[in-house]
């Protein structure tokens, strides 16, 4: 009894039961099938999809929107950020104005960029780099506002010139947060690609993918895209982590 | 091995909530009125440049239409219904999300067994965006309102599940020791000691649920909605009516900052009532 139990508690269980009680539903007529698919049918639209290349080009779409966005908003952010928590009268200055900006919800910018950039890959790139400054920005700021007094007392003492004071202590102090930030600055960067392939008009991209099976009704379609969205980020995620750890900090997780 | 990206980072996991991270307040008068110099300065600037037509108007609105479009708006009813509809919207997920959420957290907070069970599946779930599940849910709810409520539930529902399970986990068990010698009931036990402690974690996962629902309602009503401030907005950017566009865009930032203020308010209410330091 013992081992099943155990068995029976594992993580495993749920998913398989799930998945079961999906595929039981369906083929039992318990789900009208005009609207759901089997789990075999999703694994065949990921065959379909793959044979056909379809599915590699719209990840290659989505990723470069993706990962450009990330780059221009994280970088500004990071500069910002770490600009902003040393140089107090820009702080005092800037500060307020970011954070009432931050509080306009992320989708609310749309509009405004489709206005400014147009309606095309600028704006989607543009609406990208703002979903990823945000979380960057300010754990950049926190991370290097935080800076113990003495250690900067002491680097006055020392008389260091502000680039090393930037390589040895800020950057040093500052990259737990950083990396916290980057890290959601890169799930915010996702999430904004797959919105900006909703809301703009679009030329190819994951997002794009998923609403056009939704028009024709594909419920295997569109499952197959929403695992394929999930995974992404996460793949984004471990990349990440792999990175920071590279960088030499093991980051929060 | 449960990594969980974002709520990690947003720092569940620690034994202290970490709250969507802000900018720390200045605390001399002087320098917070130092805040106010860009605002207002780049207000002059959108004025002084639209007064002497530097910019086009079909590119950014004048200040004063904005204004006019903000009282007409106010005056004709339409701001109102619109904001009522997504507010209700917001409010009927939030209280089915949270609810849910706190059910499932709490289950996986009291059963470490349970938690063993349902903790894998949750987090791969989580995993999706909301915003990947919006074309499921269009084809299962079809674009009504149980599309917009179903979707902001959602949103609340994630996080609310792991601030709670979190803040329960989180309870030192010396605390729980003490319950015990002072034999205290099951109930007293859940309303003196775990109740207060889990608080701040569960609070947590309330306001990032709420900022994440507020994103999600607005993203839906851009997108397949036929009344609330995100609809208004859209519309009004279809028909070039940018003063329009840009009045709710400062309708849903406010929106945004009450709603927010209104939990943070409402955690620090109950955490004096029921006594435990923050």
């Amino acid at each position: 009894m013992n081992w099943v139990r155990r068995r029976m508690g594992g993580g495993f269980t749920l998913p398989l039961l799930l998945l079961a009680a999906w595929a039981a539903a369906v083929h039992l007529g318990w789900l009208d099938i005009r609207l759901w698919s089997s789990p075999e049918q999703v694994l065949a639209a990921a065959r379909q999809r793959l044979q056909d290349g379809s599915l590699g080009l719209a990840l290659i779409a989505s990723l470069k929107r993706d990962l450009a966005g990330f780059a221009i908003g994280a970088l500004t952010g990071l500069l910002l950020g770490l600009f902003l928590a040393r140089v107090r009268l820009a702080d005092l200055l800037l500060s307020p104005t970011l954070n009432g900006t931050r509080q306009v919800a992320l989708f609310a910018w749309v509009p405004f960029l489709s206005l400014w950039l147009g309606n095309g890959e600028a704006g989607r790139i543009g609406f990208i780099a703002l979903a990823a400054f945000f979380p960057v920005l300010l754990h950049a700021h926190q991370g290097a506002a935080q800076i113990d007094r003495r250690y900067l007392e002491l680097a006055r003492i020392l008389g260091l010139k502000p680039h090393r004071l930037l390589v040895k202590l800020v950057w040093p102090a500052a990259k737990p947060q950083i990396v916290i930030g980057l890290r959601l600055g890169l799930i915010y960067a996702w999430l904004g690609t797959i919105g900006a392939e909703y809301l703009f008009s679009t030329t190819g991209g994951v997002g794009a993918m998923m609403m056009d099976a939704r028009d024709l009704f594909r419920m295997d379609q569109v499952i197959l895209d929403m695992l394929v969205i999930g995974g992404v980020g996460l793949i984004l995620n471990w990349g990440l982590n792999g990175g920071a750890r590279f960088l030499g900090s093991e980051g929060p997780g | 091995m449960t990594d969980l990206s974002h709520w990690a980072a947003a720092g569940f996991r620690a034994g202290r909530p970490q709250l969507p991270l802000r900018f720390p307040k200045p605390r001399w008068r002087t320098s917070r009125a130092l805040g106010w110099i860009l605002p207002l300065l780049l207000l002059a600037t959108w004025w002084g440049a639209s007064e002497a037509h530097l910019v086009a108007e079909q590119i950014l609105p004048r200040p004063e239409n904005v204004a006019r479009a903000l009282g007409e708006l106010a005056g004709n009813g339409d701001l109102k219904r619109n904001l009522l509809i997504s507010l209700s919207r917001v409010a009927y997920g939030f209280a089915g999300g949270a609810m849910a959420g706190l059910l499932l957290g709490a289950g996986m907070g009291f059963s470490p067994s349970f938690a063993r069970f349902v903790r894998p599946t949750f987090l791969a779930v989580s995993q999706i965006p909301i915003l990947a599940w919006l074309p499921f849910f269009m084809l299962l709810l079809g674009i009504g309102e149980a599309l917009k409520i179903v979707l902001v539930a959602k949103a609340v529902f994630t996080p609310v599940t792991l601030g709670t399970a979190a803040g329960i986990e989180g309870v030192p068990l010396r605390y729980l020791e003490v319950a015990r010698v002072l034999q205290l009931s099951r109930w007293q036990t859940l309303r003196r000691v775990i109740w207060p402690a889990a608080l701040p974690q569960i609070f947590t996962g309330f306001r990032y649920g709420l900022t994440h629902a507020w994103m999600a309602l607005v993203m839906v009503e851009l997108l397949a909605s036929y009344e609330g401030v995100g609809y208004l907005m859209i519309y009004s950017r279809q028909l070039f009516q940018l003063d329009v566009m840009v009045a709710m865009m400062l309708v849903i930032a406010l929106v945004g900052l009450f709603l927010d203020r209104l939990l943070a308010l409402t955690e620090r209410h109950l955490l004096r009532r029921y006594g435990a330091a923050s």
